[in-house]
C-alpha cells in the first residue's frame, strides 16, 4: 500500500536563530517519546497495578493482575511494545511564553508527524489509523487530524514540553448531559453505569485510571476527561477540596462494584480516579468519562533552547495557570 | 449438560499443539490456562469479508494452514533483509465478528477461536458447539509483549497489499504462546457469563440511593444486568 512520505513535505528548513528550539531536536525527541511510551510503563501506573495485584483476593482476577505485571517487565526486557494494540498516538505540547521554535509551529507539527510515521515503522507500532469510511490505511498512523496535537501555555519559561499518549479507543469512554439537579449522586450513577457496562468481559481493559470531565461545553468536557485520565500521575489529587474528595470516593466506589480485570469477580477496577472541571452553562452539568487502560502509554520530555532534553514521568499538564479562573 | 459454577474453575495449565485435535479440545475446562505450539493465523473483519462476502480464496487453503484463528492485528516490522518480525500482538474484541462465525467455522474447519472478551452464550450454543469449536480469551488484553515472546516466527502473510498490516492474514509459528484462558468449552458454557451472574448479585446494593438522571436518554439500557454485546 503506498505511504505518503512525510519527509517529502515542502516545509522550508529555516536557519536556526540563537534561543530557538531546533526543529531537528523536536523530531528526534518526538521519535524517542514514541518508543518510551510504547515500551515502558510509567512508574506511577506500575506501582498502582502492583498494589492491586498484592491485595486482590479472587484467583482469576489475581492471576490476570500478576500477568499484567509480568508483561510490563517482558516489554522492557525485550524492548517490545507492551500492548499489541499500540493505540492512537497523540501529542500534548506545552510551551513557556518565551519559547521560540525554529521554523515555527508548522515545523513543530511536521516533526511530530514525521516522528509518528517513523516510530510506527521502526518500533514497530500497529498502524491503527484508517479513513473512517473507506478504511484506507497508510500504515503509518498519519491521516486527517491524526495524530492529534493539543497545546497549552505557561506565562513563564523558554522551554517546550512534549507528551505523547498512545491510548486505545473503542470502549470505556462516554458522555452524558446531566443537570444541576442530578448533583454528585447523578455523577456517581453515570460513573457506575460506565464502569459496569464497559467493565464486563474487561472491554475497558481495566484496571484503569478513570478520568472525569465535569462542565464546559461538550467538546471541553470530553477533552478534560481524557486529559484527567492520561496526564495526571496516579495518587495526584485535584487542588480543590470538594473535587479531591470526589476523586477518592469514585475510586472506592469503582473498586466496590465486585469486578476486576476482564470482568472477572474481584475488587480491582480503578487504579485511580481523576476529576477536572470547566465552567459550564448555568443550566447544565455535562459529564464525560475516559478510562486509561492498564497499558497506559505515556511519555514526557522538556526541551530547552540550549538543546538539553530532560525526560520525566509526570506530564505536569495541569498547572495552576492551566486551571485559572480569572484573567491572568 | 452439567451446571458449572465459578467454584469449579481450577485454572489448570494445558499445552496444545496447533492444528488442535478434537479430543484435546473436548477436555478443556472453563478457566484452564492454555499455551500453544505450532501454526495459527490471524483473521478479523478484513479476512472474513474478503473470503466470505467477496468469495476470494487465500493463496493456501485455510485447512492446510491451521484450524486456529486469532482475532488480532500484529505490531509487525518489515525487516530490511526481507521477511517480518512480529514483536507484540493483542487481541481485538470478538463479539463484532459474530455474524461471520457460522459460515466461517463451517467452511474453514476452524476449531479454536482466540480473541478478546468472548462472544455471547447464544453464539457458542448455536455456532461453536455444532462445529466442535472452542473459544479462548487472551489475558488482561494488553499483554502484547508476553504474546510476542511466544511467536517463534512469521510463516507467511497473505493479503498484505489488499488489507494492510492490521487486517492482513498473518500465519504465526507459536512456541509456548500464552497464557490464554478457556472462556467457552465444548459444551458452550461461558466463563464470562458465570462472572456476570456473580457480579449482577451486587448491583442492587451498589446503586442503592442513586436516582435516575433528570434526562432519560434514548438508547440507554434500563436493565443493568444487560450487556453491551
Amino acid at each position: 500500500m503506498p505511504s505518503p512520505d512525510p519527509s517529502s513535505g515542502t516545509a522550508p528548513r529555516t536557519a536556526l536563530v540563537p534561543g530557538e528550539i531546533p526543529s531537528a531536536t523536536i523530531e528526534a525527541v518526538g521519535r524517542e517519546l514514541m518508543t518510551r511510551a510504547a515500551i515502558t510503563i510509567p512508574a506511577d501506573f506500575k506501582n498502582g497495578v502492583q498494589q492491586m495485584a498484592e491485595t486482590e483476593t479472587q484467583p482469576l482476577a489475581k492471576y490476570v493482575l500478576d500477568q499484567i505485571c509480568c508483561n510490563y517487565d517482558a516489554a522492557e526486557e525485550d524492548l517490545r511494545p507492551m500492548c499489541g494494540d499500540t493505540g492512537l498516538p497523540r501529542f500534548y505540547v506545552k510551551m513557556g511564553n518565551d519559547c521560540r521554535l525554529q521554523g515555527g509551529f508548522a515545523a513543530l507539527e511536521r516533526g511530530l508527524r514525521k516522528a509518528t510515521a517513523d516510530g510506527t515503522r521502526e518500533i514497530p507500532l500497529r498502524p491503527n489509523r484508517v479513513h473512517p469510511l473507506s478504511r484506507k490505511d497508510f500504515d503509518n498512523n498519519l491521516g486527517v487530524h491524526a495524530p492529534e496535537i493539543q497545546y497549552s501555555f505557561e506565562p513563564e519559561g523558554d522551554w517546550l514540553d512534549i507528551t505523547t499518549v498512545h491510548k486505545g479507543g473503542l470502549f470505556g469512554s462516554d458522555y452524558r448531559m446531566l443537570f444541576p439537579a442530578d448533583g454528585i449522586a447523578g455523577i456517581k450513577k453515570f460513573f457506575l453505569d460506565t464502569m459496569v457496562e464497559f467493565g464486563r468481559r474487561g472491554m475497558a481493559c481495566q484496571p484503569a485510571v478513570v478520568g472525569l470531565g465535569i462542565g464546559g461545553c461538550k467538546d471541553t468536557t470530553m477533552r478534560i476527561a481524557k486529559e484527567a485520565a492520561c496526564l495526571r500521575a496516579v495518587g495526584d489529587r485535584n487542588p480543590e477540596r470538594e473535587i479531591s474528595e470526589l476523586e477518592q470516593e469514585l475510586k472506592v466506589l469503582g473498586n466496590s462494584i465486585g469486578m476486576g480485570p476482564m470482568g472477572f469477580v474481584g475488587s480491582s477496577m480503578v487504579i485511580d480516579a481523576h476529576v477536572e472541571i470547566a465552567y459550564t452553562h448555568t443550566g447544565g452539568m455535562p459529564v464525560a468519562i475516559h478510562t486509561f487502560c492498564f497499558a497506559s502509554r505515556r511519555a514526557t520530555a522538556r526541551i530547552t533552547p540550549d538543546g538539553e532534553v530532560a525526560y520525566r514521568s509526570d506530564p505536569q499538564w495541569f498547572t495552576p495557570y492551566y486551571r485559572r479562573e480569572g484573567i491572568e | 449438560m452439567s451446571e458449572i459454577s465459578l467454584k469449579d474453575v481450577k485454572m489448570d495449565t494445558v499445552r496444545l499443539k496447533c492444528p488442535v485435535d478434537a479430543e484435546a479440545l473436548r477436555k478443556l475446562k472453563l478457566g484452564d490456562l492454555v499455551f500453544l505450539d505450532g501454526p495459527l493465523f490471524t483473521g478479523r473483519e478484513g479476512v472474513y469479508k474478503r473470503y466470505l462476502a467477496e468469495g476470494v480464496d487465500p493463496p493456501v487453503p485455510f485447512r492446510e494452514i491451521s484450524n486456529v484463528n486469532f482475532h488480532c492485528s500484529p505490531a509487525a516490522k518489515i525487516l530490511p533483509e526481507g521477511g517480518y518480525e512480529v514483536k507484540a500482538v493483542t487481541a481485538t474484541a470478538s463479539f463484532r465478528f459474530s455474524k461471520w462465525m457460522p459460515a466461517w467455522l463451517e467452511k474453514t474447519g476452524v476449531k479454536l477461536i482466540i480473541g478478546k472478551g468472548g462472544m455471547t452464550t447464544e453464539d457458542y450454543r448455536r455456532t461453536f458447539v455444532p462445529n466442535q469449536a472452542v473459544y479462548l480469551t487472551t489475558v488482561g488484553y494488553g499483554l502484547g509483549a508476553t504474546y510476542g515472546r511466544g511467536i517463534a516466527g512469521v510463516r507467511a502473510v497473505y493479503w498484505l497489499e489488499e488489507l494492510g498490516i492490521a487486517q492482513a492474514m498473518w500465519v504465526l509459528d507459536c512456541a509456548g504462546m500464552g497464557p490464554f484462558i478457556v472462556e467457552s468449552d465444548a459444551e458452550g458454557n461461558s466463563l464470562f457469563e458465570l462472572s456476570n451472574r456473580e457480579i449482577n448479585r451486587n448491583l442492587g446494593k451498589l446503586y442503592e440511593g442513586l436516582p435516575e438522571p433528570a434526562l432519560r436518554r434514548f438508547g440507554e439500557i434500563t436493565n443493568r444486568e444487560d450487556e453491551v454485546l
